[in-house]
C-alpha cells in the first residue's frame, strides 16, 4: 500500500470533515434548541460564499493586499450570513413556534427555495471562479503535494472555531442559557431566560460558522454557483445525524467520519459513488445505533 | 391605526433589508472578466417594499384582532353544506365529469399534456399521503419509487419488449417490494431520523441508476420507450396524448376509490393510530411493524404505477427526473393541499402543477414566488388548502348516523 497516497487521502478526508463540521454545527445547534431541520442552512452557507466572492472581487479591483482582502471578505461573509440567519428565523420560523413540526420544516424548505432563486436571479446561474486565493505559505513547502495552504487553513480555523464554541457553550452565560433552552424551553422561560434571544443567538452562531465554511471551501475548490448549498447542506445534515443530532461533539465526530469515509471511499473503491458513501454509512449506523454515534437515546412516553 | 411608532419600525425594517440585500441585490460581479456593476435602483425597491410590507402586516394584525368575535363559515363548510342537497351534488358531479371528458377535445395537445402531468401528481400526492398523511411517517425519498416504476417499464421494454399494460402491475409490484425493502431497516427509526434515511435511500437509488451503466445506461437514460397502445394498435401523436390523458384520469379515479376505502379499513385506522402515538397504538394491540411496512408499500405502489405512466408518456427516462427535489415537490403537494385530506391533495396537486404553467409570464420568478408561498401558507393556513376533516362519532339517541365534524 502506498503510504503517501494514504496520507493525502487522510488529509483530504480531514479537510472535508472540517468543512462538514463547520456547516453541521449550525444544523445541530438549531436542532438541539428548536427541534427543526433547518433546510435553509445550506443556503446560508451559499450566501456566505457569494457575499465573500462579491466583496472580495470588488476589493480586488482596488488592488489591496490579498491577505487583507481575504480577511475582509471573510468578515463580510460572516456578518451577512449571520444577518440572514436571524432574519430567516424571525420571518419564517418564529411565527411557527407553536405549530406542528412538519409545518416548520415545510417553511424551511420554502425559505431554501426562495434563497436559491433569489441569488440565481440577482446574480447569475453560471459557475463563477472564486477570486480569493491565498499565496502559498513557505513552511508547507515540504508537504505541499499532500496538503495545500487552504487545506491547512481549513484545519486550523475549524479547530479554532471548535475550541471557541466549546468555551462559549460551557462557560458563558449565553451558553448556559442555550443549554437550558434546549433542555426545556418553558422552564427556561420561567427562570428568566429570554428564549427568543437565545434562539436568535443560536441562528447567528450557526450561520456565522457556516459562512466561514463556505468561504474556505470555495477558495479550496475555486468556483461557486447558487446551487452549492443544497448538496453541502444535505451532507452536513447527514454528518449531524450520524453523530447524533443535537449533540455538538457528535456533529464534529460525525463530520470527520463522513469526510474520511468519502475520501477513502473515492480513493480506494470508486469515485462514481462519492455521494453514495455518505448515505450508505448513514443508513448502516442508524440501523445499528438509531440515535447516532453520540446521541442520547430518548425515552418516549405516551 | 398607524402610529408614528409603526412608521418608525417600518423605516427601520426598510433600512435592515437594504443592508441585508446590499451585496447580492446591488452589486453584481463577474469574476470571469472582472466586471462590477452597481444597481442602485434595487436598493430603493427593496427599501420601499420592506416599508410597505411592514405596514401591511401591522394593518393585518390589527384587523384580525378586531374581527375575531364574528366567526364566518369557511368556504369549505359552505360547499359541504351545499353538497348535502342531492340535486346540487349530482349536477356538480355531472359538470365535473363533462369537463374531464371534454377537456382534451376542447384544449390543445399541449394543454392536455400538462393536465396529464397534473393528474400524475394527484396520484403521486395521494400515494405519498398514505405514508405522510395517514401514517405520519415523514418520507423524503418518494421519488425513488417513482424511479423504480419508470425503470421497470423502461428496462422490461428495452430487453423483452413488454408492453405498457403488462408493465403497469409489474411496476406496482416492484415498487411495493422496494417499499418493504426500505421499510425493514428503518422500523426502529422515527421522526427526523426516518426523514433523513428515506432521503438517503432516494439518493442511493438515483446514484445507482446514474452510475451502473451496464444496468441502467447511466445518465444518458433509456430513450424510445413505447407509448401506451390500444389493442396492439399504434396511435398518432395527437391521439396518443388524449389516450394517455384518459389513462391518467382512469388511474386517478382508481386511486381515489382505493385510497378512500383504505382509509376507513382496519389497516387505515391502524395507520392513523400509529400517527397519533406509536406506543399507545402498540399498547392497543396494533402490530406496528405490519402497519409501517404496509404504509410504505401501499404508498410505493402508486409511485410505481405513475413511474410506468411517466416513462410511457415522455418515452425517455433518465436519473435526472428522480432527484430529491422531485420528492420534495411531491411532499409540498401533500402538505399544501392538506395532509391526510384526499380532496386537499387533489386540489394541491392541481394548483401546484397548473399555476406555474399558466404563469409563464413570470416564469423567471415562479420558483421564487413558490418558495415564499410555502412559507406564507404555513404561517397563515397550516392545515393546507382543504384541511383534513376528522371523522367523529356522536352519541345521540335521536341521531343514529355518524356525523363528520371538523377536527
Amino acid at each position: 500500500m502506498n503510504l503517501e497516497y494514504f496520507f493525502s487521502l487522510f488529509l483530504g478526508g480531514l479537510t472535508r470533515g472540517s468543512i462538514y463540521a463547520l456547516i453541521a454545527l449550525g444544523y445541530t445547534m438549531v436542532y438541539g434548541i428548536i427541534k427543526l431541520i433547518n433546510f435553509a442552512h445550506g443556503e446560508i452557507y451559499m450566501i456566505g460564499a457569494f457575499t465573500s466572492l462579491i466583496i472580495g472581487a470588488a476589493l480586488a479591483m482596488s488592488g489591496m493586499n490579498p491577505i487583507l482582502i481575504f480577511v475582509l471578505a471573510c468578515l463580510a461573509a460572516i456578518v451577512y450570513s449571520a444577518a440572514y440567519g436571524i432574519t430567516i428565523e424571525r420571518l419564517a420560523y418564529r411565527p411557527l413556534r407553536k405549530a406542528p413540526r412538519l409545518s416548520v420544516l415545510i417553511s424551511a424548505i420554502g425559505m431554501s427555495i426562495f434563497l436559491q432563486n433569489y441569488v440565481l436571479l440577482a446574480q447569475t446561474s453560471d459557475f463563477l471562479p472564486f477570486p480569493l486565493v491565498l499565496p502559498n505559505m513557505k513552511f508547507l513547502k515540504p508537504i505541499e503535494h499532500m496538503m495545500t495552504t487552504t487545506q491547512f487553513l481549513i484545519l486550523i480555523s475549524t479547530a479554532v472555531v471548535m475550541v471557541l464554541l466549546t468555551i462559549l457553550i460551557k462557560f458563558t452565560r449565553m451558553g448556559k442559557a442555550m443549554r437550558a433552552t434546549s433542555q426545556d424551553k418553558d422552564m427556561a422561560q420561567l427562570v428568566g431566560i429570554n428564549v427568543d434571544r437565545v434562539i436568535s443567538m443560536t441562528f447567528l452562531i450557526g450561520s456565522a460558522t457556516a459562512a466561514l465554511g463556505g468561504v474556505l471551501i470555495s477558495s479550496h475548490i475555486g468556483q461557486i454557483n447558487f446551487y452549492i448549498g443544497f448538496i453541502a447542506g444535505i451532507k452536513a445534515f447527514v454528518a449531524a445525524v450520524l453523530g447524533g443530532i443535537g449533540s455538538i461533539p457528535g456533529a464534529v465526530l460525525g463530520s470527520f467520519v463522513l469526510g474520511l469515509t468519502e475520501s477513502f471511499g473515492t480513493g480506494y473503491i470508486s469515485s462514481d459513488y462519492e455521494d453514495a458513501f455518505a448515505f450508505i454509512i448513514l443508513i448502516l449506523i442508524l440501523i445499528f445505533k438509531p440515535a447516532g454515534l453520540l446521541g442520547r437515546k430518548e425515552n418516549e412516553k405516551v | 391605526m398607524i402610529t408614528i411608532k409603526d412608521l418608525k419600525k417600518a423605516f427601520l425594517n426598510a433600512l435592515w433589508f437594504i443592508f441585508l440585500t446590499f451585496p447580492i441585490m446591488v452589486m453584481k460581479v463577474n469574476t470571469i472578466n472582472d466586471t462590477l456593476i452597481w444597481r442602485w435602483m434595487n436598493m430603493l425597491y427593496i427599501g420601499v417594499a420592506a416599508f410597505v410590507f411592514t405596514l401591511l402586516g401591522k394593518i393585518y394584525t390589527v384587523r384580525k384582532a378586531n374581527r375575531s368575535e364574528i366567526v364566518k363559515p369557511s368556504l369549505i363548510q359552505i360547499v359541504n353544506s351545499k353538497m348535502e342537497n342531492k340535486k346540487v351534488r349530482y349536477s356538480s358531479l355531472a359538470a365535473v365529469v363533462a369537463i374531464v371528458i371534454l377537456y382534451p377535445f376542447l384544449m390543445s395537445m399541449y394543454q392536455t399534456s400538462i393536465m396529464t402531468t397534473a393528474l400524475m401528481y394527484v396520484v403521486l400526492g395521494l400515494g405519498l399521503n398514505i405514508v405522510v398523511g395517514f401514517g405520519g411517517l415523514l418520507h423524503l425519498g418518494y421519488a425513488a419509487f417513482y424511479a423504480v416504476g419508470a425503470y421497470t417499464y423502461g428496462l422490461l421494454f428495452y430487453h423483452f419488449g413488454l408492453n405498457f399494460w403488462l408493465c403497469l402491475p409489474i411496476g406496482a409490484v416492484f415498487s411495493a417490494l422496494f417499499g418493504i425493502i426500505l421499510g425493514f431497516p428503518i422500523l426502529r427509526l422515527r421522526g427526523d431520523y426516518l426523514a433523513i434515511v428515506t432521503l438517503a435511500f432516494g439518493e442511493i437509488v438515483r446514484l445507482v441508476l446514474e452510475n451502473w451503466n451496464e444496468f441502467s445506461f447511466g445518465p444518458s437514460g433509456i430513450a424510445n420507450i413505447a407509448r401506451p397502445m390500444i389493442f396492439g394498435q399504434k396511435l398518432k401523436l395527437a391521439q396518443v396524448t388524449n389516450f394517455t390523458y384518459f389513462i391518467a384520469v382512469g388511474l386517478t379515479i382508481l386511486t381515489i376509490i382505493v385510497i378512500r376505502r383504505m382509509e376507513s379499513s382496519k389497516m387505515g385506522r391502524a395507520w392513523e393510530a400509529m400517527r397519533e402515538d406509536e406506543i399507545a397504538c402498540q399498547a392497543m394491540g396494533i402490530d406496528i411493524t405490519k402497519a409501517k411496512l404496509t404504509a410504505f408499500s401501499m404508498g410505493a405502489v402508486w409511485a410505481g404505477i405513475m413511474g410506468v405512466l411517466f416513462a410511457a408518456k415522455t418515452t425517455f427516462i433518465n436519473p435526472a427526473s428522480f432527484t430529491t427535489w422531485e420528492s420534495i415537490v411531491i411532499l409540498c403537494v401533500v402538505v399544501i393541499g392538506g395532509m391526510g385530506s384526499i380532496p386537499g391533495v387533489i386540489a394541491g396537486a392541481l394548483i401546484f402543477i397548473l399555476t406555474p404553467e399558466y404563469l409563464r409570464a413570470f416564469s423567471q420568478y415562479r420558483m421564487l414566488i413558490f418558495g415564499i408561498a410555502l412559507v406564507v401558507m404555513m404561517i397563515f393556513r397550516p392545515g393546507g388548502i382543504i384541511p383534513k376533516i376528522r371523522r367523529s362519532y356522536q352519541f345521540a339517541a335521536d341521531k343514529e348516523e355518524t356525523q363528520e365534524v371538523e377536527a
